[in-house]
């Protein structure tokens, strides 16, 4: 029964395909994959919208939007019509091809990552070799749309916000896939369905996550930081800075242009946790042994809901980083600790397991990492201060 | 993008900038007045090298209301609504500075009740202006609004208390020529006490919200930083003067209305930068909460009128006048020349935020833009003050 | 420990999130319009005339000395005295003003008018839902517009109306202890004039 339950959406799809001519059979099997990612995504987009703001006005002692359907759920409708209904203005000097191809081509890259993102047992839309490898390639168009967008405007706040988004994107691939490199290491395979799968065990009733181990908790916490520089949220959307240059590379646009910025930007967030979950969360599997009755797919959106919390979470407390802050902090700090990390991965492979392996690569973690924090404030000369009063 | 940027200018181009930007090398940009973060309509124009800022002019006066010239054709008592309207936020201090002026003019006695009435609004105001100068700040440097709904939370309260005595919560028009216009509704220092003793929780949620987190201290300790000898060659007053290490707070030089029987001690800066000046008004409000609660215990029962002071057919001898006082962004001043008419002859404001923008390029000049606003942040402008 | 700061400030605004589910001090929305916070008694918004007894014409405590069109700081406020006089709460004959209007966009509710009024007849409000569609006649209130009760007046700011109907009956009795005796001779008194502790 919860084998039928969690190998519904396979069973459904081969009884399609099945059903259908012959010649048609593979066109049929991938219309299929891709408009599931497509409308689940897409919904999934529209629930975020409306939960990151009622989760923002939480946190700062405000109801969110609650005017439209119960409890404001019916906003995303809102949103999106009046987004389709906005006048679409693009600028008379600007660059109407490239103005127009930014946001299609960054949408479009954006979904192409989800191909190798197992979201439940056997449920991937296709299993590639290389999937990580794939997945990194695909979002590294992004960076180009970003500047693509920023330049076609011909405006001087959007040439600053896609400089500056060019220099951060690029300088945060290099941890992003430093971190990723363990996992790989770990697994020895590149294929995202072979790592999920190698997280699937128990031990008791204590997972196989890679999370759970000294490398995999630093590598986790550098990946999910590099993640958040690349879907430019903050602490990193210097180049969206709202209050600075207001909206920075998509400050030309209006209308449906200016939602399609916004679906790519959230879609690619939910991609790369997408990805963060398979490396180091354990993609589909469940916490505890006594819970694998719940279908897998069920964690998988589980655990997807609950990076966006914390992403959010995060959005909501943090101030923004500096230009040059975030390239030092990349550069000097992540940078160091990612291979770092590479080096502990390397050491917990070939010990044998048991404390002492936890031990050393425990000690190989924590002190790097407080060495090059104390570094990093130390050159600044950060401090908390303290005041003297006159007379 | 060679479009020039046309401003009226006070002072040339230099030769060198001025070619650099024509050959594409340096940016001319103009931020502002449609801003969200330049604190009303105000505008700058900066040149910037990449992202360093190279020159900065700001442009004001579009927000010019001729607050001086209708004061000379309407009485001394009209203009008192207008100063509620000359740095908005604090409408109680501008309302005390003004009447210091007249009262200095009209040799008119302050009873003591109003006396202790003047100093709980202006401490209360103070607190006002400070939670939403720390929250703007905040703001900019991009916290979603978290930090800057927490302190309207506090304001809202303050507020309230200024809409049951005054009758308004922004534009109060409460003091008057030799005291105050009404009596303290039954009940309101009760509630100023209870919201005086909760304020506290507030600034230490404040504290370990911000004070030590890392990206904030980044943001703002090195920045923005203003030289003691250039603060007072310049004539900074206020949180920015005293952020640098100078000692000078009129509340303790001029001792105007009773402040001398409160106890209560200036906090300095050492290094004059953003988080300096930040920590000085987190500091200052925990001072104004020291004298408001002296004054709370203190307040004596009596008149809030001089009985001498008239309302209608105000004429006070020929002379002239300069009172200021400490405003939450500087020293306020008002000079009036009276001609024994009911108008007077003339009337000026000294705006501190007019003086504090003073030195906004050359605390900006090397830093880059999202450091800019960060600063001109600090300097805490108001543009109903800087362009009246 | 470099993060130390920034794990203190997320959990302080876990907190926020936490408590705005259970205590009403950290979620303060007031849901406009449907809840309304009361307003404070002493609030202000624009002035209207008062006026005792159930007839607004007959009652109209306004004499039209134009004290308040002198003083109003932005002159928002036009007064057109009447030829004739008629008899105010005293039985005495006083003018009245044929045409009072006031300017809803000029106003700045400074509440200077109210505090030269010698005779208490125009006093603050404190509706301020008063937008219109039509921006220029819509927005000057004539006499009829700004007239409004003693009743509503007590409703509205119950301590200053107490305050001024015992001033008003005050000066009454001794007008009618004076008259008496005086028989025939013209009264010379008048209410009181305005002293600077009213609301």
């Amino acid at each position: 029964m919860t084998e039928l339950l969690d190998q519904i959406f396979v069973i459904v799809k081969h009884w399609l395909v099945a059903h259908s001519p012959f010649w048609l059979q593979s066109s049929i099997s991938a219309a299929l994959s891709a408009a599931a990612i497509l409308v689940v995504f897409a919904s999934l987009f529209a629930l975020t919208t409306i939960l990151e703001r009622k989760g923002l006005g939480r946190f700062q002692n405000r109801y969110g939007p609650n005017r439209v359907g119960p409890f404001g759920l019916l906003q995303p409708v809102a949103d999106g019509l009046k987004s389709l209904t906005k006048e679409d203005i693009v600028p008379h000097s600007a660059d109407a091809a490239l103005h127009l191809l930014a946001p299609i081509i960054l949408v479009t890259a954006a979904f192409l990552g989800y191909a190798v993102l197992p979201v439940g047992r056997n449920m991937v839309a296709i299993d590639l070799d290389a999937g990580v490898l794939y997945f990194f390639a695909a979002g590294s168009v992004i960076e180009l749309t970003v500047f693509m967008a920023g330049w076609s405007s011909r405006n001087k706040y959007s040439l600053l916000g896609a400089m500056r988004a060019i220099a951060q994107m690029i300088s945060y691939e290099v941890p992003l896939i430093l971190s990723s490199i363990t996992v790989i290491m770990a697994t020895g395979s590149l294929s995202s369905v072979a790592i999920a799968e190698r997280q699937a065990g128990y031990t008791g009733i204590w997972p196989h996550w890679f999370v759970f181990t000294p490398w995999g908790f630093a590598g986790f916490v550098l990946f999910m930081i590099a993640a958040i520089a690349e879907s430019n949220r903050s602490p990193f959307d210097l180049p969206e800075g709202e209050s600075e240059i207001i909206a920075g590379y998509y400050i030309e646009y209006s209308g449906f242009k200016f939602a399609l910025f916004f679906l790519g930007e959230y879609i690619g967030m939910f991609a790369i946790s997408g990805l963060a979950i398979t490396l180091f969360l354990g993609g589909w599997s469940a916490p505890f042994s006594f819970l694998s009755w719940v279908p897998s797919y069920f964690w998988f959106f589980g655990k997807l809901l609950s990076l966006i919390a914390v992403l959010i979470w995060v959005r909501s407390t943090l101030p923004r980083l500096r230009m040059d802050q975030l390239m030092n902090f990349a550069w000097k700090f992540m940078l160091p600790m990612a291979m770092i990390n590479l080096v502990t991965a390397a050491v917990w492979h070939f010990m044998q397991s048991g404390s002492l392996r936890w031990l050393v690569c425990a000690v190989l973690v924590a002190a790097p990492y407080t060495l090059l924090g104390r570094g990093l404030m130390q050159s600044k000369k950060l401090e908390k201060r303290v005041y003297r009063f006159a007379d | 993008m060679t479009s020039r940027l046309t401003t009226p200018v006070y002072e040339e181009m230099p030769e060198d900038i001025s070619d650099r930007i024509d050959q594409g090398e340096l940016l001319e940009i103009a931020l502002g007045p449609h801003h969200p973060s330049t604190h009303g309509v105000f505008r700058m124009d900066v040149v910037l090298d990449g992202e360093r800022v190279v020159k900065l002019k700001p442009v004001f006066g579009y927000l010019h209301r001729n607050h001086e010239k209708i004061a000379e054709s309407a009485s001394y008592l009209a203009s008192m609504p207008y100063t509620d309207r000359l740095d908005y936020i604090c409408s109680l201090s501008n309302n005390w500075a003004y009447a210091l002026a007249v009262e200095k003019l009209a040799g008119l006695q302050v009873p003591e009740r109003a006396e202790y009435i003047r100093v709980i609004t202006a401490e209360l105001t103070r607190l006002v202006n400070h939670s939403a100068t720390i929250g703007f700040l905040t703001q900019e440097m991009g916290a979603s609004g978290t930090p800057l709904m927490y302190a309207f939370r506090e304001r809202e309260k303050i507020l309230d208390l200024f809409e049951s005595l005054t009758g308004s919560r922004m534009m109060c028009n409460y003091m008057r020529f030799g005291g105050c216009r009404v009596e303290l509704p039954s009940g309101w220092l009760e509630q100023t006490k209870k919201i005086v003793e909760e304020f506290p929780r507030f600034l230490d949620e404040y504290e370990r919200l911000l004070t030590g987190n890392e990206i904030f201290m980044a943001r703002s300790q090195g920045v923005g930083v203003l030289k003691k000898n250039l603060a007072i060659n310049a004539g900074i007053t206020g949180p920015m003067l005293r952020a640098s290490g100078v000692n000078y707070d009129i509340r303790k030089v001029d001792k105007y209305g009773i402040y001398d029987r409160f106890d209560f001690k200036i906090p300095l800066g050492e290094h004059g930068d953003v988080y300096d000046r930040y920590m000085i008004r987190m500091l200052e409000m925990r001072e104004s909460l020291k004298i408001l609660n002296q004054a709370l215990r203190d307040i004596p029962a009596g008149p809030i009128m001089d009985p001498k002071a008239k309302i209608r057919g105000f004429r006070p001898k020929p002379g002239e006048s300069y009172g200021r006082i400490e405003s939450p962004k500087g020293e306020l001043g008002f000079f009036l020349i009276s001609d024994g008419s009911p108008n007077p002859y003339r009337y000026r404001v000294r705006p501190p935020s007019l003086i504090n923008l003073t030195v906004l390029e050359d605390m900006c000049r090397g830093y880059s833009v999202p450091d800019t606003i960060v600063i001109f942040g600090t300097v805490d402008i108001v543009l109903g003050e800087v362009d009246r | 420990m470099l993060g130390e700061g920034i794990l203190k400030g997320l959990a302080e605004t876990a907190r926020n999130f936490l408590g705005s589910y259970v205590s009403k001090d950290r979620l303060t929305t007031v849901q406009f319009p449907e809840e309304r916070l009361p307003q404070a008694e002493a609030a202000r918004n624009f002035p209207f005339l008062v006026y005792d007894g159930s007839d607004w014409q007959a009652g109209l405590r306004c004499v039209a000395c134009q004290i308040c069109e002198k003083e109003c700081p932005p002159k928002c406020i036009f007064i057109e005295k009447s030829k004739d006089k008629k008899p105010d709460y005293m039985g005495k004959p006083q003018f009245y003003p044929a045409v009072f209007n006031i300017d809803v966009s000029v106003c700045m509710s400074c509440q200077i008018c109210v505090e030269v009024c010698p005779f208490d007849a125009i006093e603050m409000d404190n509706a301020f839902e008063l937008s219109t569609c039509d921006r220029f006649g819509g927005l000057l209130w004539p006499k009829s517009q700004l007239a409004k009760s003693n009743d509503y007046f007590h409703q509205i700011h119950p301590t200053a109306a107490s305050e001024v109907d015992e001033r008003l009956a005050e000066a009454k009795t001794k007008a009618d202890a004076k008259t008496k005796p005086l028989a025939g001779a013209a009264s010379s008194t008048s209410p009181q004039p305005e002293s600077a502790s009213t609301t």
